[in-house]
């Protein structure tokens, strides 16, 4: 699909998701979080299909049901409607987690307000006020083979979301294994930020400075393009 | 062994001030409406309640809060798409939550259910909803202690069940109910259908009856979805 790509200042939400599925192998056991990792179920390359978990109870959900045909039994953890695939399983709660936490998914897919250089996520609650809520965030970053975050670069006010430490309230200590923002692909080593990817159209120093810790370059840095979709 | 009882008023005889109730769904897959409602009925005060979330519009769990019974909630996840009963009193101070990861949560319940007084996970490690916790280093990584969570009354719905207890579920709506069932001293269930003693295969049987005190039939039971959709206020 890279053939029909062209060099983008930015990627879009959608795109980032795409990008994040070209990752997931086929027979994949995978859990997307609510909201923007919900999107990356739509871009699995021809051929793949990867086995979705929801942490309510349901092993191989498929689409959203037409509307009107919704089944409230059947939703999934942002609990909306979901149909069930061939082979579908359900279980119950204390199954889904040692699913999750036993090291039995492949890849975790989150948002996040802030990625620290160490791996630290920080997803859950911005400041003290309001009603706090915390889901199944800070179990599904651990267990997973590959936790994934998939984010703006920046935040709405022009602030790195890649930091030295998180300054937002912590959902998991060094857990997140990869980063795909709106302009770089970047691996989390040893306690630094590797970049792998980056826009063909922008210069290191650039995205350097919109990130809030050091970039490290160790090996190849390939082009991050997606298709216009 | 019969633990049919005839109405859901009867199913909730008992449940007075200050019980500890598990309440069984994840959002409106599960949640016993009726069950709840009987419960609003009788008007016991001061509850603790667990369930994932905290209610959402003005049925169920939310017109419990709504109706001032509910001193504390113990959830993952106090947010819906209409939160507004919960998120009233939280802010004006008339309801004390203890937020637990959700599969803390499950995990605490099923342990309160199994006899394991406190286990150790890796979840939250490192949070704020770890202060305070005990914490050990297992094979290089360190994990949070986090105790059993037992209750006076669990209060469930399931598919089929059978005067012996014995319960199946519909799909995702099976979420925290098996494992409440085991964590409470008395089990309260409302099932869609009952069945006679040996219409459930015993290969199908989620939650054994040994878990469960009281069954009581509902046919075609209320879905909060389609009530919070219909802005109905049932309480």
């Amino acid at each position: 699909m890279t053939q029909n790509t062209r060099p983008n200042s930015r990627l879009s939400n959608a795109q980032i998701a795409w990008r994040a599925a070209q990752d997931i192998a086929d027979g994949a056991y995978v859990n997307l979080g609510i909201g923007l990792p919900e999107m990356v179920a739509s871009y699995q390359p021809p051929g793949r299909e990867a086995i979705f978990h929801t942490e309510n109870g349901i092993l191989n959900f498929g689409e959203p049901p037409a509307p009107g045909e919704e089944d409230w039994d059947l939703i999934n953890a942002g609990k909306k409607a979901v149909t069930l695939k061939l082979g579908a399983a359900f279980f119950h709660h204390a199954d889904s987690f040692a699913m999750v936490r036993g090291g039995h998914l492949d890849v975790a897919i989150l948002g996040a307000y802030q990625v620290s250089q160490k791996g630290d996520l920080a997803n859950w609650r911005v400041g003290s006020t309001g009603v706090p809520a915390v889901g199944g965030a800070m179990d599904l970053v651990h267990g997973a083979r590959q936790v994934f975050v998939i984010t703006e670069h920046l935040t709405k006010a022009g602030e790195p979301k890649l930091v030295e430490a998180c300054s937002f309230p912590l959902t998991g200590v060094a857990c997140v294994t990869r980063v795909y923002t709106s302009h770089a692909v970047v691996d989390i080593a040893d306690g630094r930020f590797v970049l792998r990817e980056k826009l063909p159209g922008q210069a290191f120093a650039e995205l350097q400075a919109m990130t809030g810790a050091t970039l490290h370059v160790d090996g190849e840095v390939a082009d991050l393009v997606a298709p216009d979709i | 062994m019969d633990k049919r009882v005839g109405s859901v008023a009867d199913a909730v005889a008992g449940i007075g001030n200050g019980a500890r109730v598990m309440i069984g769904g994840f959002g409106g897959a599960g949640a016993p409406i009726e069950l709840i409602h009987a419960l609003i009925d009788k008007r016991p005060r001061d509850l603790t309640v667990i369930n994932n979330n905290a209610g959402t519009g003005r049925v169920g769990l939310a017109a419990m809060i709504d109706a001032g019974m509910v001193r504390k909630m113990i959830c993952s996840f106090p947010r819906s798409s209409d939160p507004r009963a919960f998120t009233e009193k939280y802010l004006a101070g008339e309801i004390e939550l203890e937020l637990v990861p959700q599969g803390t949560l499950a995990e605490r319940i099923r342990a309160g259910g199994a006899g394991i007084p406190a286990f150790y996970t890796p979840t939250a490690y490192g949070t704020e909803l770890a202060e305070g916790k005990p914490i050990a280093e297992f094979d290089g990584r360190r994990y949070v202690q986090e105790r059993w969570l037992k209750a006076d009354f669990a209060l469930v719905k399931a598919h089929l069940g059978d005067p012996q207890g014995n319960l199946t579920y519909n799909k995702a709506a099976r979420n925290f109910s098996p494992l409440m069932c085991m964590a409470a001293a008395t089990t309260i269930v409302q099932v869609s259908r009952l069945a006679a003693a040996g219409d459930i295969d015993p290969e199908s049987v989620v939650t054994p009856g040994i878990f469960v005190d009281r069954v009581v039939e509902v046919p075609h039971p209320q879905q909060e979805e389609d009530l919070v959709r219909a802005g109905a206020a049932c309480a």
